[in-house]
């Protein structure tokens, strides 16, 4: 089992290399590189078959996907989602900016696998807001046009990027034809339906907007959504105004009040097997977006959200400005190890749910997503 | 036959020979290239065939004007690079 990191400058592969260095890094270690000097925007490593996908960002040359199929050595590219022509009518405009929105793939965020039933069926959240499907393991790709055609896009923003992005998208492992997906900034949308029709999720809170606005479904902003596979109706929420909890598949969300040190941050994953128990790495809102008084932690709640365990040890308590970003923190498929990487390049280990942590490296290039192999 | 070049920077992601061209306009020329090398395309214009922002395209030495549908003349020995903009790094 090993951990694949996509970063700034490349996809790097950690795995142990029975060598402990002088950091004390346990035994991990850089065992291979891919695309050294592309950013790697998403990665998803597909437990149905073993295919590896890689998404990259290459500026000036756009985005681009490759597939590494099961025992091979290499990746080869393959499609990417592709915009349709924007209408000579088209009135959307982010309302921040007062700037159209370009109806080409600027990002591709995210990728998830469909289920285990529809093999070939994967999932791709992209920024200006598009969602798309393949059925052929990304050699074609298809817009969803049921929720790009929401009059309610019109409404998305931008959090952080210049356009709303879909960074979520999850299927429920149930039943092949739910989804559940997650929109910065633009709220979380679900279907029954295979993606036909869509409902917005309710019960989430912003503070970015005036008070009566704040329970308002579209314009909120949910940084990350995890569902528990075993129990695929809980749904976890890391929101740029807080932490929530779903327990009928993301439709409706409870705000957890309290969770130390701040409620304020990027990444949330679910215990895979057990519905109570889920991480998350707090920061300092929001102006600010570093670990609250320099110290890294992860908080991790075994009841629901009624309490958490501010979990530190092997992290850096002072002065550590680490920030992870909301795809930077993964559990493998055993709920036991975690993996957590940082905007400052450091990789961070725990083979016991996040009571110790071994920091591995600290010379990655910014890391924008982690995910285990299995 | 104008002559299509692109920069050393592309190589490095998808192979992209120098090769002459026909065609009367940049899109033209830049279409026909594609045509036998289609894995090159996204790499220089977006789907709605519009150049890349960060990519320049030059035809004699000078910047073409249209980046949005390269309607600029080609003439028949002409030399077209495809470059890396220096704009976004």
């Amino acid at each position: 089992m090993s951990v694949l990191v996509g970063t700034r400058k490349g996809l790097f592969t950690v795995d142990r290399t029975g060598r402990t260095g002088s950091a004390g890094n346990a035994g991990y270690g850089v065992v291979a590189t891919e695309f050294l000097g592309a950013p790697v925007t998403a990665v998803l490593d597909d437990a149905r078959d073993g295919t590896t996908y890689a998404a990259l960002d290459h500026g000036h040359f756009g985005v681009k996907l490759h597939r590494r199929d099961a025992g091979d050595t290499s990746f080869r590219e393959i499609a990417v989602p592709e915009y349709p022509e924007r209408p000579a009518d088209a009135t959307d405009i982010n309302p921040m900016s007062n700037q159209a929105v370009p109806w080409a793939l600027q990002l591709l965020w995210t990728l998830a696998p469909g289920h285990t039933d529809q093999p070939g069926r994967l999932w791709a959240g992209t920024i200006p807001g598009g969602l798309f499907r393949s059925d052929d393991r990304g050699d074609s790709w298809e817009m969803v046009r049921s929720l790009w055609d929401r009059p309610e896009r019109a409404e998305w923003m931008g959090g952080g990027y210049d356009w709303g992005g879909i960074h979520s998208v999850s299927v429920d492992p149930r039943d092949a034809r739910s989804l559940t997906v997650g929109v910065s900034i633009g709220g979380v949308w679900c279907s029954d339906d295979d993606g036909t029709t869509w409902e917005l999720g309710t019960g989430l809170r912003n503070a970015y907007l005036p008070p009566e606005q704040a329970y308002e479904p579209g314009p909120q902003d949910p940084h990350r959504l995890d569902r528990c596979s075993a129990d695929p109706d809980v749904v976890w929420c890391q929101h740029h105004n807080g932490v929530f909890r779903s327990t009928d598949g993301g439709r409706t969300y409870t705000e957890i009040e309290e969770r130390p040190p701040s409620t304020f941050g990027f990444a949330v994953v679910a215990h895979p097997h057990d519905p109570a128990t889920a991480w998350f790495v707090p920061a300092q809102a929001d102006e600010q977006r570093i670990p609250v008084d320099g110290r890294m932690v992860v908080s991790r709640t075994r009841d629901g959200g009624e309490s958490f365990d501010v979990l530190g040890t092997g992290l850096p308590d002072q002065h550590a400005y680490h920030l992870v970003y909301r795809h930077a923190l993964a559990v493998d498929s055993a709920g036991e190890r975690l993996a957590m990487a940082s905007t400052t390049g450091s990789l961070f280990v725990s083979d016991d749910a996040g009571d110790t942590w071994t920091h591995v490296t600290s010379g990655l290039p910014p890391v924008a997503c982690v995910t285990w192999t299995d | 036959m104008a002559v299509l070049h692109f920069t050393r920077a592309l190589q490095r992601h998808v192979d992209a020979p120098s090769e002459r061209v026909d065609g009367t306009t940049v899109r033209a020329a830049l279409d026909g290239y594609f045509e036998r090398h289609p894995e090159v395309r996204g790499y220089v214009v977006d789907e709605r065939g519009i150049v890349r922002r960060h990519v320049a395209v030059f035809v004699g030495g000078e910047p073409i004007a249209d980046r949005d549908a390269q309607s600029d003349a080609v003439g028949p020995d002409t030399e077209i690079h495809v470059m890396q903009a220096l704009s976004g790094g």
